[in-house]
């Protein structure tokens, strides 16, 4: 008797690892079937005056130059504005607040609101962007406005990101230095920097990667599905690739949906690269 | 030497120059945090001087842009939560046994692999998986069931699933990663299995950081917006039916900002009333889960 009963619960082992890789196995094989079924239909309509041409309202000869442009300058100008205030943030948080504030509640307080602000939803930010910055500072619904909005979007997890990266810098780094006098400053801008930079920038990858793939924030402040020309400053309106896509997918025609896919095979793979570049930096900098 | 020199004079002002420029980046995230409660409470007290609080919250219908307006906020509720429920139906069992399976049973060889596809996958924008749900799985499910319709529920709510199930797997396994190996050793110890190990040492030992996940993952199913605005319909209807169309709160928000309305109009000013609504949900479920997780990192650090 007790050995049958032993013997069904190695069974009951054995058949709960057998479905969960079936699971696991049925997860990415969905998640597979789904992405080459997008990529089939795609690549029938890529081609070169798609990747060069303008949205039109046959859906033969739209193109996703405007939208492309679009969401190039604006992974460019999140770059140029989250990065240097977010990675701040997390050098003031991580090593000046911790001593000026050790003890209170202050940071306590400035770590759950930046975990919050993370959590917010991004149509959230969206609300924010067409209030502030194309009502109040009258952007209007131009480049400068969303790609403000993607910002405040993102500076909280490149903030959490970088903290992680500068906790994960060993203490005695930082006091060898102080103990040789360098200042504070000296200290961080030559030795913990430097030696959290990966850590930092598989962050900031992966957040550029995200805004990149947003729509919802943008649609409120209000890029275009059509867009006739090209930015030419910061102030012009302006469209971006996951809203084009949005925008036909939205479209009955199946000749827009064909487009969407296009769009899609444009999109993902970039995408995909930059999130594949940041785990592989990242996996290469936790081995040494 | 009374005095410093004045070289070291413009080191502790340069010191001071950098800290003071640093606290100010860090200041933005509360200057954010201001921003954020501060457009959304300005319109929604523009908006319930217009509407009174009474019917937001029990009128059954939510029809702002029709002519004849009703401004009851639960038939938007009732979509959310629907499509949110579908969703963790689909992403919670799966990505709680693949964490276990990657955790507990998988070789070192298997995770290293499959734990930074998951990462990969986590980052396809949801733009995507809206056209999955609208173009390829409405189609497959019309399929199984004929009344279904081409707007529905069910099909995003299962794709948002698919969406959220590598990132659920993600946080779950790094949860049972924490357990420490001593409390397994014990159970095997006693001649346990590596399921009853798993399903009744692991799985409650690092229970609070699983919770800590799913509420992550219910905050973010609430506020996800492509799918449900591309598959899910426009139609805020007051039912539990997957099989219909349903509006959820960030659609209809996407929905009014794609029409041309006016500022100040009160359709205007329900964007705003939804916004606040999704803001507190949201901020409620990240409190509950930032409360779960110390309470892990405090049993386990």
């Amino acid at each position: 008797m007790r050995t049958r009963k032993i013997g069904w619960k190695i069974w009951n082992d054995r058949l709960f690892s057998i479905l969960s890789f079936a699971l696991l196995g049925f997860a990415m094989l969905v998640i597979l079937v789904l992405l080459s079924a997008v990529f089939l239909d795609g690549f029938t309509r890529l081609n070169w005056s798609f990747l060069t041409g303008f949205p039109s309202r046959f859906s033969e000869q739209a193109g996703i130059l405007p939208s492309l442009v679009g969401t190039g300058l604006l992974a460019l100008l999140v770059v140029f504005i989250t990065f240097p205030v977010g990675v701040g943030a997390a050098v003031y948080l991580e090593e000046y607040a911790k001593h000026r504030f050790a003890g209170s509640r202050v940071l306590r307080i400035f770590e759950l609101n930046i975990t919050n602000l993370a959590g917010i939803p991004s149509i959230v930010y969206g609300l924010l962007g067409l209030v502030l910055f194309v009502r109040v500072l009258a952007l209007g619904q131009s480049l400068a406005a969303g790609a403000l909005t993607l910002s405040m979007l993102l500076f909280p997890v490149i903030v959490i990101s970088a903290r992680e990266a500068l906790r994960a810098v060993p203490m005695s780094i930082r006091e060898c230095s102080l103990a040789l006098g360098a200042t504070r400053w000296q200290t961080i801008r030559h030795h913990v920097l430097p030696a959290a930079l990966p850590g930092i920038l598989t962050g900031a990858i992966l957040a550029i990667s995200r805004a990149t793939g947003e729509a919802a924030p943008l649609i409120l402040v209000g890029a275009l599905a059509y867009v006739a020309f090209l930015p030419d400053s910061l102030l012009s309106p302006f469209s971006a690739l996951p809203v084009q896509i949005f925008s036909w997918v939205s479209r009955p025609q199946v000749g827009f949906h064909h487009n969407a896919a296009a769009a899609i095979s444009v999109l993902l793979p970039a995408l995909l690269a930059l999130n594949s570049l940041a785990i592989w930096l990242r996996n290469r900098y936790e081995r040494k | 030497m009374g005095k410093p020199s004045r070289k070291l004079r413009g080191f502790q002002f340069r010191e001071f120059l950098i800290e003071f420029l640093l606290a100010l980046c860090a200041l933005v995230s509360v200057l954010a945090t201001i921003a954020i409660i501060g457009v959304l409470v300005f319109e929604t007290i523009l908006f319930f001087r217009n509407i009174p609080v009474g019917s937001f919250f029990t009128d059954l219908q939510w029809t702002p842009l029709f002519s004849e307006k009703h401004f009851g906020i639960l038939p938007l509720l009732s979509g959310t939560f629907l499509i949110t429920t579908i969703a963790m139906m689909v992403a919670l069992p799966s990505g709680l046994c693949i964490a276990v399976c990657l955790s507990e049973y998988a070789p070192a060889s298997v995770r290293k692999v499959v734990k930074p596809c998951l990462e990969i996958l986590a980052g396809i924008p949801t733009v995507v998986f809206g056209y999955f749900a609208l173009l390829l799985v409405t189609p497959f499910l019309q399929n199984l069931l004929p009344g279904l319709s081409g707007f529905n529920a069910l099909s995003p709510g299962i794709v948002m699933g698919i969406m959220i199930l590598p990132w659920a797997t993600s946080l779950s396994d790094d949860a049972l990663q924490a357990v420490p190996t001593d409390l397994r050793e014990a159970a095997y110890a006693l001649g346990s299995t590596r399921l009853q190990t798993s399903f009744r040492v692991v799985i409650p030992a690092a229970f609070s950081g699983i919770t800590a996940a799913f509420f992550l993952a219910v905050a973010r199913a609430i506020g996800e917006t492509m799918i449900v605005t591309i598959a899910a319909g426009q139609q805020a209807k007051l039912t539990i039916n997957p099989l219909e169309p349903a509006q959820t709160m960030t659609a209809y928000i996407v929905q009014v900002s794609l029409g041309d309305t006016e500022a100040g109009t009160i359709e205007y000013q329900t964007v705003f009333v939804i916004g606040m609504t999704l803001f507190v949900l949201t901020l409620l479920l990240n409190l509950v889960s930032e409360h779960f997780k110390k309470r892990f990192q405090e049993a386990y650090q």
